[in-house]
């Protein structure tokens, strides 16, 4: 059956090399982010590595209006129809204390925003019954950190939504991994200081497509974040409070 | 962009350079900086010594620009972004019956870095990486980006190739692939056991690939031995899965190429071939990029750091002069096992290009006191014998040698200056051997 792979934040490093390697085996690609140049430039590649289908489609996470293109886009292709949601944004937690109109704009890219394209995305899915939808959340969700809690909020927020979806497409035969990658070398982490443990996106995404196959439901991306977070998640509230990690 | 403070350094980490560094991950990035800074580029540092880094200021690492961008499965013409290592086309283009003309002997390069070091490979016939350019995307330090061909704009283009990144950042470019029936190699081993051989079945081997390894710890009789590995692309084996790569996790101990461990290593390599040789297959990146499998290898030197002295030698002068640097090379106790001789052709695609007619000689040194005096040495071997020292390599040379081995310098000094009026591009090693200093 041929598979279908529509990536929101194709842009984004991890994004590309996910692309990439499903591309490699043969699947059709869909490109979807706002700087069309560069998701031109990025079918393009996809379809050199293998990708029969290979499409750039406009797509802002802000902007439900313009779903509706995105779903008829994909309704008119055959085979099994899957989602990977790489979309987030990630402001300087100092940046939000200052300007707390940042909030929004951080759940609204990380959370709402593709909850709110996979509500519309997933009815397909079900009548297909089939299909995987991959959600990237991140170790920042499992617990709020002064150094980031809006974003890990809205990290923790789409968590528990692709938990709740997980539960809901496997009726219908379809599955969800929840992806959650620690330290990753992305546009988004670089020049942050305190990075350690850094992983390639192109091993985060050999991890997923792993888990895919695998039909995992939770992933920690390397594995040893898993345990990681299991003792930061212990950690006493009345002493977490004081600490800054 | 963020700009991420770092202290990096070329592959031998003998040099190092702290500054700031951004990472663009698409061009839209890289054209916004590029209004405000303009500043070298770099991207898998694996060039040796300093020619990648520019210590107390800014660098743009083009390692995530490397998307493919065209190919013609007719003509063979590949189309790609700066940062794309050559191991990945060759990874993916192999299987569909394409490689690069030349390959470097590391797949971690770039497809910019190649162009910038006018890289060669083990098929000397082929001449250079930048003779199978045919078109390069330059975006120049006044903001204009122009492709340039070495047929419209050849002086551009030769000062490109091989120019050390200083006539503009590299883009894309065009490269031609040459066709591959399979993505195995036919590997004949073959035991050396005196240079003069060495050196008359470098010069009559037919194969299209050829490399030589040589024992560089032996001195007397034994000088010059090694394996003679000549390689064809095989016209129908199925391909060999590859093994796992694997990483050297921490700086290795000292003692690890202590000249008895590297004596007693040389002397069991070498008789791993039988004395009639062999003949066995091997995956393509097996055999072009050695190395590769072990990531980091360069931390088997331990912290210090390694050189790597490497040279090309006129056929007229060669013998006598290969004779006299690998006497000094064992009489030092200073050499690595990981010595290689190889036949080089005359193709050279810019001024700076590395490559002439005859043999080159590469020989790696843990950074000890002693290596750089006896690097010296070598280097006036080289010198006096009309030979030439590679840039991608060099950590130590003076700007005098370097001008006497590279009669185009003058020219192509004047290019980067008349481009870069500013000096913009101008990295550590173009200051260390004032590059740009005669034009």
């Amino acid at each position: 059956m041929k598979q279908n792979w529509l990536i929101l934040g194709g842009s984004s490093s991890m994004a590309r090399a996910f692309a990439r390697r499903v591309a490699e085996q043969g699947a059709d690609v869909f490109l979807a982010g706002r700087d069309m140049d560069d998701l031109r430039r990025m079918a393009t590649d996809c379809h050199l590595r293998g990708a029969k289908t290979s499409e750039a489609i406009k797509f802002d996470s802000r902007k439900p209006a313009e779903f509706g293109a995105v779903y008829e886009r994909l309704g008119k292709q055959d085979g099994v129809l899957n989602v990977a949601v790489f979309v987030s944004s990630m402001p300087d937690q100092a940046d939000i204390d200052k300007n707390p109109a940042l909030v929004d704009a951080t759940i609204a890219d990380s959370f709402t925003g593709p909850a709110r394209f996979l509500q519309g995305f997933v009815p397909m899915m079900e009548e297909r019954g089939s299909g995987t939808v991959v959600g990237v959340a991140s170790v920042a969700g499992d617990r709020g950190r002064i150094s980031n809690y809006v974003y890990g909020a809205a990290k923790a927020g789409f968590a528990t939504y692709l938990s709740g979806l997980r539960n809901r497409l496997t009726r219908a035969g379809g599955h969800v991994v929840t992806v959650k990658p620690g330290f990753t070398d992305t546009g988004m982490t670089w020049g942050i200081e305190g990075m350690f443990l850094v992983a390639s996106p192109d091993a985060a995404a050999s991890d997923i497509l792993k888990a895919v196959a695998k039909k995992k439901n939770t992933i920690y991306t390397p594995f040893f974040w898993r345990y990681i977070m299991v003792i930061i998640t212990h950690i006493p509230e009345a002493i977490f409070k004081k600490m800054s990690i | 962009m963020r700009w991420k403070t770092a202290e990096y350094s070329g592959w031998g980490r003998v040099l190092k350079a702290t500054g700031d560094i951004a990472r663009p991950e698409k061009m839209a990035a890289l054209r916004e900086l590029w209004k405000d800074v303009k500043a070298p580029a770099i991207g898998n540092l694996r060039s040796y010594g300093d020619a990648a880094l520019n210590d107390k200021g800014r660098a743009v690492d083009m390692t995530r620009l490397d998307r493919l961008v065209t190919f013609d499965a007719k003509t063979g013409l590949l189309t790609a972004e700066a940062g794309i290592t050559i191991g990945e086309i060759t990874r993916t283009f192999a299987p569909k019956g394409w490689i690069p003309a030349v390959l470097p002997g590391t797949g971690f390069a770039t497809l910019a870095g190649c162009i910038a070091n006018d890289v060669h490979g083990k098929n000397h016939k082929a001449g250079s990486f930048g003779q199978h350019v045919t078109n390069i995307e330059l975006l120049g330090a006044n903001g204009r980006v122009r492709n340039i061909t070495p047929g419209e704009n050849t002086d551009l283009f030769r000062a490109t190739c091989g120019g050390l990144g200083q006539t503009g950042l590299i883009l894309s470019a065009t490269i031609q692939l040459i066709p591959t029936p399979s993505g195995v190699m036919e590997v004949r081993e073959s035991r050396i056991d005196s240079l003069s051989e060495f050196m008359a079945m470098l010069e009559g081997s037919t194969a299209e690939y050829c490399v030589g390894w040589i024992d560089a710890a032996v001195n007397g009789e034994g000088l010059g031995r090694g394996v003679l590995e000549e390689g064809e692309i095989s016209t129908h084996a199925p391909d060999i899965a590859l093994k796992k790569s694997k990483s050297i996790p921490k700086d290795a101990p000292r003692f690890l190429l202590a000249s008895p461990v590297v004596r007693l290593f040389n002397h069991f390599y070498q008789r791993r071939v039988p004395s009639e040789g062999r003949k066995v297959k091997r995956p393509m990146q097996d055999f072009f990029f050695p190395l590769d499998r072990v990531h980091d290898w360069n931390k088997l030197y331990g912290k210090p750091g390694f050189h790597q002295f490497q040279c090309a030698l006129p056929d007229a002068t060669a013998r006598e002069a290969l004779t006299r640097m690998l006497e000094l090379i064992a009489d030092s106790k200073q050499a690595s096992p990981l010595a290689v001789l190889k036949r080089m052709g005359a193709g050279r695609a810019g001024m700076m290009s590395f490559p002439m007619e005859g043999f080159t000689l590469a020989v790696d040194f843990p950074n000890r006191p002693k290596a750089a005096q006896l690097i010296g040495e070598l280097e006036e071997i080289a010198t006096h014998a009309g030979g030439r020292l590679y840039l991608a390599k060099d950590a130590l040379a003076r700007p005098d040698i370097i001008a006497a081995m590279y009669d185009e310098l003058e020219d192509f000094a004047k290019i980067a200056n008349d481009v870069d009026p500013k000096g913009l591009l101008v990295t550590d090693m173009v200051r260390r051997l004032k590059l740009r200093d005669a034009g």
